[in-house]
């Protein structure tokens, strides 16, 4: 059925007010089960070999020491999951970075895995497995990759008509950027570089997979999307997906880096081999070389200005590492690069390109804050050379309702100029700075996704009720989903509880992504608390014996309306769902949606730091977010996004890095060395939350989850570009890094 | 190698084990004793996750042998509460929005319990220098150092209160 999803301005009773979320309980009591905190019956500890090499051709792999070992179960290698692609390359891929075939093609690409009865007992067969590697010259550098002569990665890809690393092109923009270049005062053309980063999240990928020889399976995951993980799992194993259920567990962070499969399927082949459950778990090394960073980028960005402050052009041309198979990084890049802006003459050219490093996958608003980085550097030395205000020459040129984004689209009501207003006028950009300190700001977008999306709300005899959603909770998403049953059902939040479906209890729901959560499963609950209450209603009608055109559902119960009607009180959704034994059985709300038209999200970011001449560290002193949320449906979880992605941002922006030796090896695989930011290494957040509603949601929700990474790499990169004076064109802006371009200033005078 | 027998105490309650001399501590906690709220994030003392504290000292579990806990007294984030009853941390991470995925939960908590049982009075900075050691990927740390200031009030009210 098709349900009107416009925005309807409605009175809020709950919604947007902050009760405690209801797996609070749980998780500060150490109660809740992530991914590695289940354990079965009889099960085997797995562990994954992995290649030594950046890039090599396995000539042979010799398990049979291994497999001789006394409480060894089950080796598997390549051989254990032949290929049942049928052509289709995406899943190829997949399953051949979930275990190398021909060629390693990464420093930690697994190679084999083991099952055994103990962790020591595992690591000691990964010793005697013996691998023939041949090692083949390698490329990490996205730069190193795209020249002519460079070591190709994957031999089928061709571009030019011969075999190359440059995967994908594409191409986006309006207007005539040459002639806009000609009418421009002052063009600004600038080189930025970023290095790559991980999600960093603190829970390493677990799962425990459970497989019989009857081909049925469960598996126990901490993953962003577990009905993804099943079909691809069931898929690449050839187990029908009906028959593999998948239960996502409490999640310990994923900011993209949990919506693909790693090391599931070789724990659930490693199961089946040994008809045992299987758990496996993650070392922190593991995750760091094994799991799905971000890509390093190189980029080129031009702006052209009049002296008014009018751009009159822009150009952008990206270069995004994918790892070793093609990925849409580049291409989401070129698509945020211009998003902020209205500009006539605008074109991104992107670039994805193949190396020899893990698989890159999303992670917060995945490919936007490298190009932001550029594009908001650039900005600032446009602003400059003209001689006008950052904040005043971003207002002249921000989008607007009606503007056409750079990728396409014609923007409905958003948010970028007024988070420019805010920042105009925020307390913070009047405060003073002292000596060493500088202060940026920098804006971002984000699309937002939607997505099919599948939710059941049943009432209980007693009146209470069960949210049942299949997007899973990566920080507080139940609270918001059980306000929202509870607005639309007119009943005390408490009244609500909800939980995440496994995959054998709802219809499928796409990974929780792209900030779709609350967007997404938030209009499924509303639609699914309707259609409950439609049934409410009938019963009602039926008791009382009239018409259900005369019932009107308020404040949690069905009234009969009109005058004829008067001798009867209200029946609350607690004594209809006592009466409903006899009135036709349980009652129960039900939706499945493909949501579309997820509001697009801005936000504009202030920030203050010093720098240690000296030492050339930076230390930021002060940090401001800006952000259109649409409705914010709770707003400590709102506030917590905003805060946590400016933290991923500064860490980006002043540490974090993934370091490569000439052999092609990381060299930082550990929390120690790469390093991200700590309590006392941040001041406080603060938070200015814009609602401005997203007209294709009933509420005016828009995704709130990634946009607040994008601005801090160029927000920090004009703050201690001022406040050394020099500036900073590559992150991250590590101590070296930051002394060296002191100490080139000073050189050149 | 034979495996060694333990004779501790962990939240107040006498325990014997068996492990392997090799297994940490936070090996022993969770997959012998089934107190999964310790956490591994990093099993190289990096995170502060897996924290717990032995004879009142704040360590990572991950870089203590399981066979180091005969005979001390070990406290982890399942000894917190009072029966039904929160710590005031536990209270305040809850009501001020302190923990979003919240695996690094259970560390944040023990080490602020740590914090506030030697100083029930900290400034900011030293609740930023005390939580140090524990990392935290998803709040940015602003909601978690408010909890355990409005916590440290509570505690500093129930402490007067006790006095009177
Ligand atoms: S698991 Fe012990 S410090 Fe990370
Ligand atoms: S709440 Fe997720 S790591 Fe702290």
């Amino acid at each position: 059925m098709a349900h009107d999803t416009s925005y309807t301005d409605q009175d809020f009773k709950i919604v947007g007010s902050r009760p405690p979320r209801p797996d609070g309980i749980d998780k500060v009591t150490g109660r809740a089960r992530y991914g590695a905190d289940v354990s079965a019956p009889g099960q085997l500890v797995g562990r994954v070999l992995r290649s030594p090499h950046a890039h090599a051709k396995i000539r042979k792999i010799d398990t049979s020491r291994a497999q001789k070992l006394k409480g060894v179960k089950a080796v598997i290698t390549s051989k254990d999951l032949p290929d049942l692609t049928e052509g289709n390359r995406g899943n190829y891929d997949i399953l051949e970075n979930c275990m190398a075939r021909e060629h390693a093609l990464y420093d930690g690409h697994a190679v084999a895995a083991v099952a055994a009865v103990d962790e020591q007992t595992a690591r000691k067969a990964l010793k005697l497995i013996k691998v023939d590697y041949k090692v083949l010259p390698h490329v990490t550098d996205v730069d190193a990759a795209m020249q002519d002569d460079a070591p190709v990665v994957q031999p089928h890809i061709q571009h030019d008509g011969k075999p190359s690393n440059i995967c994908n092109v594409s191409q986006f923009g309006h207007g005539d950027v040459e002639a806009g270049f000609a009418q421009a005062d002052v063009i600004v053309e600038k080189t930025y570089k970023t290095e790559q980063t991980h999600q960093g999240y603190i829970e390493p990928h677990a799962c425990l997979a459970s497989v019989g020889p009857d081909g049925q399976g469960e598996l126990w995951v901490t993953t962003q999307g577990h009905f993804t993980v099943r079909n691809l799992c069931a898929s690449l194993l050839g187990m029908d997906i009906a028959k593999l259920k998948v239960t996502s567990s409490e999640i310990g962070g994923g900011f993209g880096g949990k919506t693909h499969i790693w090391t599931e399927p070789l724990a659930l082949a490693l199961s089946r081999k040994a008809n045992l459950p299987v758990k496996l778990v993650m070392s922190r090394e593991d995750v760091f070389k094994g799991s799905g960073p971000t890509c390093s980028t190189s980029m080129d960005i031009k702006i052209g200005a009049k002296k008014d402050g009018t751009v009159t052009a822009a150009s952008a041309t990206l270069r995004y590492h994918a790892g070793p198979h093609p990925g849409p990084w580049g291409m989401l890049g070129g698509m945020t690069a211009w998003a902020c802006y209205d500009f006539e003459n605008v074109q991104s050219i992107a670039y994805d390109v193949l190396v020899n490093r893990p698989k890159v996958a999303a992670y917060r608003a995945p490919s936007a804050p490298m190009a932001a980085f550029g594009v908001e550097s650039t900005m600032d030395l446009v602003a400059e050379a003209i001689g006008m205000d950052p904040v005043d020459f971003r207002i002249k040129n921000a989008a607007k309702e009606g503007t056409r984004a750079s990728y396409g689209p014609t923007y409905g009501p958003i948010g970028i100029g007024p988070t420019l207003e805010a920042v105009k006028n925020h307390p913070h950009m009047r405060a003073r700075l002292g000596k060493n300190q500088g202060r940026g700001m920098a804006c971002g977008f984000w699309f937002n996704f939607g997505g099919q999306t599948c939710t059941d709300l049943n009432i209980g005899v007693d009146g209470s009720v069960n949210l049942t959603v299949g997007t899973v909770d990566v920080g507080g998403a139940r609270a918001s989903m059980s306000l929202i049953a509870a607005e639309e059902l007119g009943i005390p939040y408490d009244q609500v509880k909800c939980n995440v479906g496994d995959t054998a209890s709802l219809g499928h729901n796409d990974t929780t992504e792209g900030s779709r959560g609350t967007f997404s499963s938030g209009m499924a609950t509303i639609f699914a608390a309707r259609n409950a209450i439609e049934e409410m209603k009938a019963r009602a009608a039926k008791t009382w014996e009239i018409d259900i055109e005369d019932i009107e559902w308020r404040d949690g119960a069905a009234h009969a309306m009109g005058m004829q009607h008067s001798n009867l009180a209200p029946l609350s959704l607690a004594e209809i769902a006592g009466a409903s034994p006899g009135t036709g059985g349980p009652i129960a709300g039900h939706n499945e949606v493909v949501a579309d038209g997820a509001g697009v999200s801005f936000a504009s970011h202030i920030c203050d730091v010093e720098v240690d001449p000296e030492t050339g560290a930076t230390r930021v002193i002060r940090y401001t977010v800006v952000q259109d949320a649409g409705k914010a449906i709770h707003p400590d979880y709102v506030e917590g996004q905003f805060q946590g992605g400016a933290a991923q941002g500064i860490g980006w922006a002043l540490n974090e890095e993934y370091v490569y030796g000439e052999d092609g090896c990381l060299q930082n695989p550990s929390f120690l060395d790469y390093r991200i930011p700590v309590c006392s290494d941040l001041p406080f957040i603060d938070t200015e939350i814009l609602e401005i509603p997203n007209p294709n949601h009933p509420y005016g929700i828009r995704g709130v989850g990634e946009t607040s990474i994008v601005p801090p790499l160029a927000a920090i990169g004009n703050a201690v570009s001022s406040a050394v004076g020099v500036r900073l064109d590559h992150t991250p802006m590590s101590p070296p890094r930051v002394l060296k371009a002191i100490k080139e200033k000073q050189a050149g005078g | 190698m034979s495996a060694v027998q333990v004779s501790t105490t962990v939240n107040g309650d006498a325990i014997d084990f068996v492990c392997q001399p090799t297994e940490t501590l936070l090996d022993v906690l969770r997959n012998r004793l089934g107190l999964i709220g310790s956490k591994e994030g990093c099993g190289t003392g990096d995170c502060g996750a897996c924290s717990v504290t032995v004879d009142g000292q704040l360590v990572c579990s991950c870089l203590v042998l399981g066979a180091e806990a005969e005979g001390r007294k070990i406290g982890t984030v399942e000894g917190l509460a009072d029966g039904d009853k929160l710590h005031p941390l536990q209270k305040q991470f809850i009501d001020n929005a302190a923990l979003q995925c919240g695996v690094c939960t259970p560390g944040f908590l023990v080490a602020a319990k740590a914090l506030l049982d030697r100083n029930p009075n900290p400034t900011e900075q030293e609740i930023r220098y005390a939580l140090a050691g524990n990392l935290c990927r998803c709040t940015g740390y602003d909601k978690i150092v408010r909890a355990v200031n409005a916590a440290a009030r509570d505690v500093r009210k129930q402490q007067a209160r006790k006095k009177r």
